[in-house]
């Protein structure tokens, strides 16, 4: 049962547009799609290989950007972007993991997050190339309904998942997570870490810059302040992904559809502005003190924790 | 014949010297102890072979192949595989999935690695934890779980870091089995250190002993045991007197 999930979950996923969803919905689930791709791909270098990052919006910023100067330079579609952002990104994770990987733990996310706001600042001063603040719109957006949007977004997600499980469940797979629990030991068992982590950084930074291209395409309008956000897109995602839980297939998705759908509700919500902010605070405190592996790593605990663990002990005969 | 050798080996760390120019050779399919009190500079010696740290002065080689230089990883891969004195298990992952890690040294395929890690842990005897989260095993099978590591990878030369360390009698036993088991049936030379001198005496074809970062003495245990220089590293000046 447990192995066919996959592939109900794609199926009646496929089937959500025939039920005529006004377009309101539909962007949330683009939107949930979308921040589980971003979440999956954090995962592969935080949640399994170990390597914490507070900079993803560096590599969602450089697809969206990638896609957003293909159509303002070279005149082309924007979707360009999608399998252009995979070379781009490709660079990029490399010259970020040549540098920054040699670090560990605290210090390797202190340069990340220093390299989320760096390519913000670039992005708002390299005026000529990116327009700067004024940000690159697109003037004619390929559909006006969500449909295909949400079918690309749901292929791209679909994708990222195959390749997870297929890395994870071999060889890299074993090293990623023997690099995360001791890296030393893991060293000297014959495993080429900086290799290794490289790896796990270049799959990551393809899957959120491909991510980030589809954004454009979406929105039909990005800025730095926007795509490179250190707080909506480097912090959010690392909420997703440990709100749903680390290391885990589902976790990326759970968290997506939590935090997209609470971050509805807390924005509908009257009088209370940018205090949205500390409710999600005080929710990733709560979920760190009591679940520590995320929903999907310590699910088996919530019924204890909301008292219905006594409830179901009475009911059985 | 030797198949690997220290030469001159010195390693500082600022203006301490944890080792001064150690020589010694390992001779194939031997057993050597590598003894001395805290602080001697044995697990230097260690890290020093194994590429966690280069020599300030000297060099390592294998089979007359300079590796001194070389990451662990790559010393690896060529045939040098150890423990750790603090045992060092992945900890999240179960006991079979350690010992894969380790086994995908020498393969891409996941059965493959399966199968290698399965014989190794029947050897060792962990067979039956192979499904246990390593982080809940007990010491003495934490350490079993360090050798069956080290084997996974084929090594020809296994470093081993106070296997014994804080075993009860019982498994002190087993552990000396499986040591002996590991030249006997795998044809691997072996380099231990070790405090616990009724295992060290009985199991070393050798012993080299290191004090403050020197090497003081070398011979069989026989030799070693009567060397007064040993015996006074050990027990200090007031023996003699």
């Amino acid at each position: 049962m447990k192995k066919f999930m996959p592939i109900v979950v794609f199926a009646v996923l496929l089937a959500v547009p025939l039920f005529g969803l006004n377009s309101y919905i539909m962007h949330i689930l683009i939107l949930v799609l979308l921040w589980s791709v971003i979440g999956m791909a954090w995962n592969i270098l935080g949640g399994y290989a170990g390597q914490v990052s507070f900079g993803h919006a560096a590599f969602f910023g450089f697809g969206a950007y990638t896609a957003g100067i293909l159509y303002q330079h070279l005149g082309i579609s924007a979707w360009w972007g999608l399998p252009a952002s995979i070379l781009v990104l490709t660079a990029l994770s490399l010259v970020v993991g040549y540098i920054c990987l040699r670090l560990r733990g605290a210090y390797f996310a202190l340069a990340t997050l220093a390299l989320g706001e760096i390519c913000r600042v670039s992005a708002e001063n390299l005026v000529d190339f990116t327009r700067g603040n004024l940000g690159i719109l697109i003037q004619e957006r390929t559909w006006v309904e969500k449909t295909w949007y949400f079918y690309i977004i749901l292929l791209i997600a679909a994708g990222a998942y195959l390749i997870i499980k297929v890395f994870m469940e071999s060889k890299p797979g074993f090293y990623f997570i023997a690099i995360r629990e001791d890296q030393d030991a893991a060293e000297s068992l014959g495993i080429n870490t900086t290799l290794y982590k490289t790896i796990a950084l270049c799959l990551s930074g393809i899957l959120t810059g491909i991510a980030g291209a589809f954004y454009m395409n979406y929105m039909g309008y990005i800025d730095p302040e926007t795509v490179f956000h250190l707080y909506n897109i480097s912090i959010v995602t690392v909420m997703v992904v440990m709100v749903g839980g680390a290391a885990t297939y589902w976790g990326p998705v759970i968290g997506a559809v939590i935090m997209v759908f609470l971050a509805e509700i807390i924005r509908s919500l009257p009088h209370i502005g940018a205090a949205h902010q500390t409710i999600f605070g005080v929710i990733l405190i709560l979920i760190i003190m009591f679940l520590p592996n995320g929903i999907v790593g310590d699910y088996r605990k919530i019924p204890g924790l909301l008292g219905i663990k006594r409830l179901k002990k009475k009911a059985q005969p | 014949m030797s198949i690997m050798e220290i030469k001159n080996v010195s390693r500082q760390f600022g203006g301490l010297a944890a080792l001064t120019d150690v020589s010694f050779h390992l001779r194939e399919r031997e057993i050597l102890g590598l003894i001395g009190p805290n602080g001697a500079g044995k697990t230097t010696m260690f890290n020093v072979i194994n590429g966690f740290y280069a020599p300030t002065r000297g060099e390592v080689s294998l089979n007359g192949r300079r590796i001194s230089g070389l990451k662990p990883h790559a010393v690896c891969r060529l045939g040098i595989a150890r423990t750790f004195q603090v045992v060092r298990p992945l900890q999240r992952m179960s006991v079979l999935e350690n010992v894969m890690a380790s086994a995908f040294i020498k393969t891409n395929r996941n059965a493959r690695a399966e199968a290698i890690a399965l014989e190794v842990l029947e050897f060792t005897g962990l067979h039956d934890d192979r499904n246990v989260l390593s982080k809940s095993l007990p010491l003495g099978k934490r350490k079993g779980l360090e050798i069956a590591r080290a084997l996974a990878t084929f090594p020809e030369i296994i470093l081993l870091d106070e296997s014994f360390a804080g075993l009860n009698p019982t498994e002190i036993n087993t552990q000396i089995e499986i040591v002996n088991r590991i030249r006997s049936e795998r044809g691997i030379t072996i380099l231990i250190i070790e405090h616990h001198m009724r295992v060290i005496m009985s199991i070393s074809d050798r012993i080299v002993v290191l004090n403050y970062g020197e090497k003081i003495a070398e011979g069989t245990p026989g030799e070693i045991g009567s060397d007064p220089a040993v015996i006074e590293a050990y027990l200090g000046e007031a023996h003699g007197a």
